[in-house]
Order: structure tokens, then C-alpha cells, then sequence
């Protein structure tokens, strides 16, 4: 909704709140529902019910608990059962830096100030143990804006009583206990409130007033920065980033202009921005994000103009590069179904206000930033939160590598005749085992957004896949698959519990981008193994529909178990007897945790770009 | 400003931030007369209105005003 995204004005938000929620209510969208708890030192009132219009626009529909006034350390040390009870799904201590309460006096010799702060950070690390003993949950916790006067000026920011100081050791701890801990989320009031103007946002009349630890009208802002931690943890960041190109990566139009004449470079104040831009981006990318073209352009000229010397971004930084006449959101509803994902994962960048009324009108979920002069770019994209990362994985920093080798492997399909002989080309290795360690975060960052082939959407916090990953009940097994054309990760992962001779299978899921790679059955074959050398008999599967994930509903089916039930809402289950069980995969050599697989070009080891140049000569990525 | 301009502005912000399009207030209009007007929703309105017309009300002022008579007496004062 355009009202609730950056640049925003709050006002319009704080006064038609009522009808801005009913209008997202109204929206027919599939929501994930969830429990959030507020433990607040301050007021939470209307925090919360602004947070409530972030998330809604942003696919989840959340429940509330609101700690009482004030009583963010009772709730989370002494939980009260309506807390319990409430079973949150996310914690959120929202605490201040009026919350503070072992100041350092001017008085105080350095150990005085240094048990203070030993003081301040014990409360919180109490907070903090309790909430994770008791909830297993994330836990996201503000950081301390900074105080709204300086006793000592500038002095505050070093002398040991300074109270700057003091918040700024503080927020030092904060950081240090967030780097340590999983699950445990910093949300950064010091550098939002700064962001604001510290004068505004600390307006004592609120504090004194109402108990708001920000002015009314920076409660917005505030909202939106928590609901980017919120949609990160509940896997609703955007994947991908579709730009533009006159106006927008660089100035001037290539087309007319001719590469010589559009501005890029360190030449002028226009062409550093457009430079900084294209930086910005190359940064942007190297998270993970998924950077494609969508300009209405021939394509030479396109090419011509991401060659410019000049620029910081080249022809292969984009996955897919998009420059033709066809309609906008044609192209970048193609771009979302070749890439597997779906257009709500799609960022359309473009300074053309016209392209972007279409896009936004034609392709619902799809966000499309206003993009208004180059000098606002960076800002308009990096304020929107669509990428806030919460969690970095291996394979986030190698995702546009395998999303290049997808673009690849697709090409070399369409050589080949037969699907099977193109699957076995393919020389497709996997590693499927029982849970390692180092994959623990990518399992749950997998169990958490994966949608499509996902038979149970199951959702997990840190803390419950490590219960499950230190229990014996239960078998679990992961899937990395390499192939020729590079390494895709942990692509899959299956969840049984064991009950008396059978095993339950609470959690089925594939990434998309190894569809139709027989990856399943790789998988099937393994479990089948595994439940048998546990002395189980049977298989049991679950298929629970959602909007997303039709395109597993007769997994199961396909894979010979039989139906036992359905209930009315299509929630199905199924299974299938281990006796006599075959293995179903021909073309993947499965090894385990034990043996190391290597990919090609990882054996050859002559570096990754090199081979993908090799595989499609004179064409940079392959984008066709 | 005259103060049929400023009660028609009122009138408006009052009907968004309660999204009641039947709200129509007047001098003697207080709390009790609008269902949602609870010490919560009242720093929504102050803001919205502060909003609406430009100006802050005091500290004193906020606690201090009985009905929206002396709301719009303020404003008349202040409004640019």
C-alpha cells in the first residue's frame, strides 16, 4: 500500500489510521498469522497499532500481547500465564534509554561507572536469559537512542560520566550479546532516532506526557524499522531487484544518446550519483539479492550502456537482463517465473513514474519504490527495508552464483531432447544426511520461507529445530545437490517423528530452484533407508494446502503412498510401507556427511566466472 | 481563520482519526459524546489536529482543555 511505504508522510498515517487498517483487512491476501509479544518500558499502545499496518501490508497478520505499562522486566522474569498462555512466536523489548536507571554521577570513580554499567547490562542479560528460557523464540530488543542533553557538551561522548558515553558502551554490549546469540535481534533505535533528528524524536513533552519513548509522529518510522526485523524472521524480504536503465542507472537515454553521452563516471555531480547508485547496487547484490534489467531497450544498446568504463555494475552482475518493448510487468512477471519465485519477491526500480503506475496496477505483490532523482535512489530502496537481513547464510552470499548456473542449465535444456538424458548430463551429486551443525541456520532459514514445494509449512524458530536436532526421536535428513554447472546448497530438507513404528513426516520442503530434478525421489530413498534401519514399517506424510502450495498436493500420490484421510479444509494424509521399498532416484550418486562431493568446477578449481564464460562463449551470464 | 472554518476542518479530522463519517462536533462536544475517545485515542487527535492546522498545543493546554470549544479557541489563537 502506498501510504505505507518510504517516503511515508506520518501524519497521514497516525490520523486515517482506522481506515488504512480496514482497508488492508479488506485486501485479499494471504496473511501468515502471528504471535507477537511487546514487553514495553514505555508506552506500547500505539506503536503496536501502527506495527499492526506495516505487517498486514506486508503479509502477516499479527496477534498481540502488550506487557502492562512499564513491566517489560517482570514479564520477561517473572512470565505471567496470560503470557504463557499466549505462546509468542516473536518477543519484542521495547526499552529506552529513559529505562536507564544506574547513570554514572560526575562524582564516581571509573570502577563506580564500570559497576554501573556491569549493573544496567545485568538487568538485560537477565531479561534476555529468562525470555529464551522460557520461549524459545526470536527476541528482537531496541538499542538506546542517545540522551536528549549533554551535561559535559562534547565531553559526553568520551568522558567515562558522560552519559553519551555511557549509551554508547551500552549499545557496544547490545551489539556484542546479538553476535553471540542466534535467535537474538538488535533493532537499532540509536542510529533510526539519528536518522530522525535526535531533537524531535526525544521531545521530552511526550515522555513526560503520555510515556512515549519517541514524539508521536516518529512512531511511524519506528513501526516500519521493527516490521523489516518481523518480515526478515518470517521470510517476507524481497528476492529480487528489477532496474531500469535510462534515468535510472545512469543519466541520459542510451538509445539517443549513444554510450558516450550518458552520464556515469566521476565527470560531473550527476554522473558521481549515478555512480554511487550503481555501487549501492553492486553492494546490494553481493547480500544475496538477485539484480535483473527491465528497460525498454534494444538490447546492444543495453549492453552498450552496463559496458560503459565508467560504471561500477557490468553486464554480468544481473541474472537476467530484460531489454526489449514489451510491457513492463510482462517482463517482470517472466523474469519472477524464471527465476522460480513469485512476483511479490520482485523489486521494480524505475524512474519512470508512468512504468511504475503500470507495474503496480498489473502485477499485485510486486513492490515499486517511487524512484524521484537520483540523489534520493540509495535511500528510497535502503529505508523500504525489502532485504533487512536478519540472518546471513553461506548460500545467501552465493545465491546469484547458483541462480546464474539455473540460468544455464536451463539453455542447455532446451538442447536436449529427451528430459532424462538431460537430467543424467546434469551429473548431479548430493550430499543427504542426517543434520549437521553448520547447516542449522540454513535449515530453518529453508523451513521458514519455503512456500511452493513445502507439504506441511511447518514454521521453526532457531530454538526449536536445535531441540529437534539434539532429539532422538525424530529422523532428519538434509540435501545438498552439486551438479556440472556449479553447487546449489542445502536445497531440501524432511522432518519425521518417530511414533511406535511409524515415522511421521512433519516437514517436507525443496527449494525451487531444483525442481524437477528428481531431488525428491533422492530424498525419499534416503528416508525409506534410514526408517528402516530405525526398524520402521511405515511412511507418513501430511499435505496441509495453503495459496502457495498446489504444486505439491499429489507429492505423495507420485510417490506411491496411499491415502488414509481428508478432512474438509483438503488437509490430506498418506503412506506407504517400507516392505520391499526400491529406490526411486537414477540420476543422482548420493553420498553422506562422510564423503566430501565436489563439483566440477570446484575439482578443476580453476575459479567460477572462467567457467561459466566457458559454458556459453561471448555471451557474460547467459541472459536469454 | 474564522471559526466556521476551523469547526468544518475539526469536523474532518475528527471524522478520520474515529473513522466515524457521522461525527459532528461542536463547542460543547467532549469526550463522552464520541464512543473511541479514550485518554489513548486523544494523543492521536491532539496530533492529528496539530497537524491539521499547523500548530502545538502547550503541555498545559492538552491536559487542560474541557471541550472542543476551548480546542478550537486555541487554534484560533495560534493557527497560521
Amino acid at each position: 500500500m502506498r501510504e505505507l511505504e518510504y517516503p511515508f508522510d506520518p501524519g497521514e498515517i497516525i490520523r486515517r489510521r482506522k481506515s488504512l487498517r480496514k482497508a488492508l483487512l479488506a485486501q485479499e491476501a494471504a496473511r501468515t498469522r502471528k504471535k507477537i509479544a511487546v514487553l514495553g518500558g514505555s508506552t506500547t499502545s500505539d506503536i503496536v497499532k501502527t506495527l499492526e499496518l506495516f505487517l498486514l501490508d506486508a503479509g502477516i497478520e499479527p496477534e498481540f500481547y502488550e506487557s502492562e505499562y512499564a513491566q517489560y522486566y517482570q514479564d520477561a522474569l517473572f512470565p505471567p500465564e496470560e503470557l504463557r498462555a499466549f505462546a509468542p512466536d516473536l518477543i519484542f523489548v521495547h526499552t529506552t534509554s529513559r529505562n536507564v536507571t544506574h547513570w554514572p554521577e560526575l562524582a564516581d570513580p571509573p570502577e563506580a561507572v564500570e559497576e554501573k554499567l556491569q549493573a544496567e547490562l545485568g538487568k538485560f542479560r537477565a531479561v534476555w536469559a529468562s525470555l529464551e528460557e522460557n520461549f524459545h523464540c526470536p527476541v528482537i530488543q531496541n538499542n538506546f537512542e542517545k540522551p536528549f542533553y549533554r551535561l559535559l557538551g562534547s565531553r559526553d561522548a568520551w568522558d567515562l560520566h558522560g552519559r553519551v558515553n555511557f549509551v554508547n558502551r551500552l549499545n557496544q554490549a547490545f551489539a556484542d550479546h546479538a553476535r553471540e546469540h542466534a535467535g537474538f535481534y538488535l533493532h537499532d533505535v540509536d542510529y533510526l532516532s539519528a536518522d530522525y533528528g535526535l531533537r524531535r524524536w526525544a521531545d521530552p513533552a511526550f515522555w513526560n506526557l503520555y510515556k512515549y519513548a519517541m514524539c508521536f509522529e516518529a512512531i511511524p518510522a519506528f513501526a516500519f524499522s521493527v516490521a523489516h526485523i518481523v518480515k526478515s524472521l518470517f521470510g517476507k524480504n524481497k528476492k529480487v531487484l528489477a532496474l531500469d536503465l535510462d534515468n535510472t542507472l545512469w543519466g541520459g537515454v542510451v538509445g539517443d544518446d549513444g554510450v558516450d553521452g550518458i552520464e556515469i563516471g566521476q565527470e560531473t555531480g550527476v554522473a558521481q550519483s549515478y555512480y554511487e547508485f550503481q555501487s549501492y547496487l553492486k553492494q546490494v547484490k553481493s547480500l544475496g539479492v538477485l539484480l535483473t534489467v527491465c528497460s525498454k531497450n534494444d538490447e546492444e544498446n543495453a549492453l552498450a550502456g552496463l559496458n560503459h568504463p565508467e560504471g561500477a555494475l557490468r553486464p554480468e552482475d544481473f541474472i537476467l537482463i530484460k531489454a526489449n518493448w514489451e510491457n513492463k510487468d510482462r517482463n517482470i512477471a517472466e523474469t519472477a517465473a524464471q527465476l522460480d519465485l513469485l512476483p511479490e519477491s520482485v523489486v521494480f526500480a524505475d524512474d519512470n513514474p508512468a512504468e511504475r503506475e503500470i507495474v503496480r496496477a498489473q502485477l499485485k505483490g510486486a513492490a515499486v519504490p517511487e524512484m524521484e532523482g537520483v540523489e534520493n535512489y540509495i535511500a528510497t530502496l535502503d529505508r523500504n527495508g525489502y532485504f533487512e537481513t536478519t540472518t546471513l547464510s553461506e548460500d545467501d552470499l552465493k545465491r546469484n552464483e547458483m541462480y546464474k548456473a539455473n540460468v544455464l542449465r536451463a539453455a542447455e535444456q532446451a538442447s536436449f531432447g529427451d528430459y532424462g538424458e538431460y537430467l543424467k548430463s546434469l551429473e548431479m551429486r548430493a550430499v543427504i544426511d542426517d543434520f549437521l551443525p553448520v547447516y542449522l541456520a540454513r535449515i530453518t532459514q529453508l523451513a521458514n520461507k519455503s512456500n511452493q514445494f513445502n507439504l506441511t509449512t511447518k514454521r521453526y524458530t532457531v530454538e526449536e529445530m536445535e531441540q529437534v536436532y539434539h532429539s532422538g526421536g525424530y529422523v532428519r535428513l538434509y540435501g545438498k545437490l552439486v551438479d556440472k554447472f556449479g553447487d546449489n546448497g542445502v536445497v531440501s530438507v524432511v522432518i519425521g517423528r518417530v511414533e511406535g513404528d511409524v515415522l511421521d513426516i512433519e516437514l517436507w520442503l525443496m527449494s525451487c530452484r531444483v525442481l524437477k530434478r528428481d531431488m525428491e525421489l533422492a530424498m525419499l530413498d534416503r528416508l525409506a533407508e534410514r526408517a528402516a534401519a530405525r526398524g520402521l514399517r511405515t511412511l507418513r506424510g501430511h499435505y496441509y494446502p495453503t495459496a502457495k502450495n498446489k504444486m505439491v498436493k499429489d507429492l505423495y500420490a507420485s510417490f506411491g503412498f496411499a491415502k488414509t484421510g481428508e478432512d474438509e479444509a483438503g488437509n490430506t494424509a498418506w503412506e506407504l510401507s517400507l516392505a520391499g521399498y526400491q529406490p526411486k532416484c537414477s540420476v543422482i550418486e548420493v553420498a553422506g556427511n562422510d564423503q566430501k562431493i565436489l563439483s566440477k568446477r570446484e575439482a578443476h578449481s580453476d575459479g567460477h566466472e572462467g567457467n561459466l564464460h566457458k559454458a556459453e562463449p561471448g555471451v557474460p551470464g547467459g541472459f536469454r | 481563520m474564522d471559526m466556521r472554518e476551523i469547526y468544518t476542518r475539526l469536523n474532518r479530522v475528527f471524522q478520520e482519526v474515529f473513522d466515524d463519517r457521522s461525527i459532528r462536533v461542536g463547542p460543547d462536544t467532549t469526550a463522552d459524546d464520541i464512543d473511541d475517545w479514550d485518554s489513548l485515542e486523544h494523543i492521536t487527535l491532539i496530533s492529528a489536529v496539530e497537524r491539521e492546522f499547523r500548530m502545538k498545543f502547550k503541555m498545559g493546554e492538552i491536559s487542560g482543555m474541557r471541550n472542543v470549544g476551548e480546542m478550537a479557541e486555541i487554534i484560533a489563537q495560534r493557527a497560521r
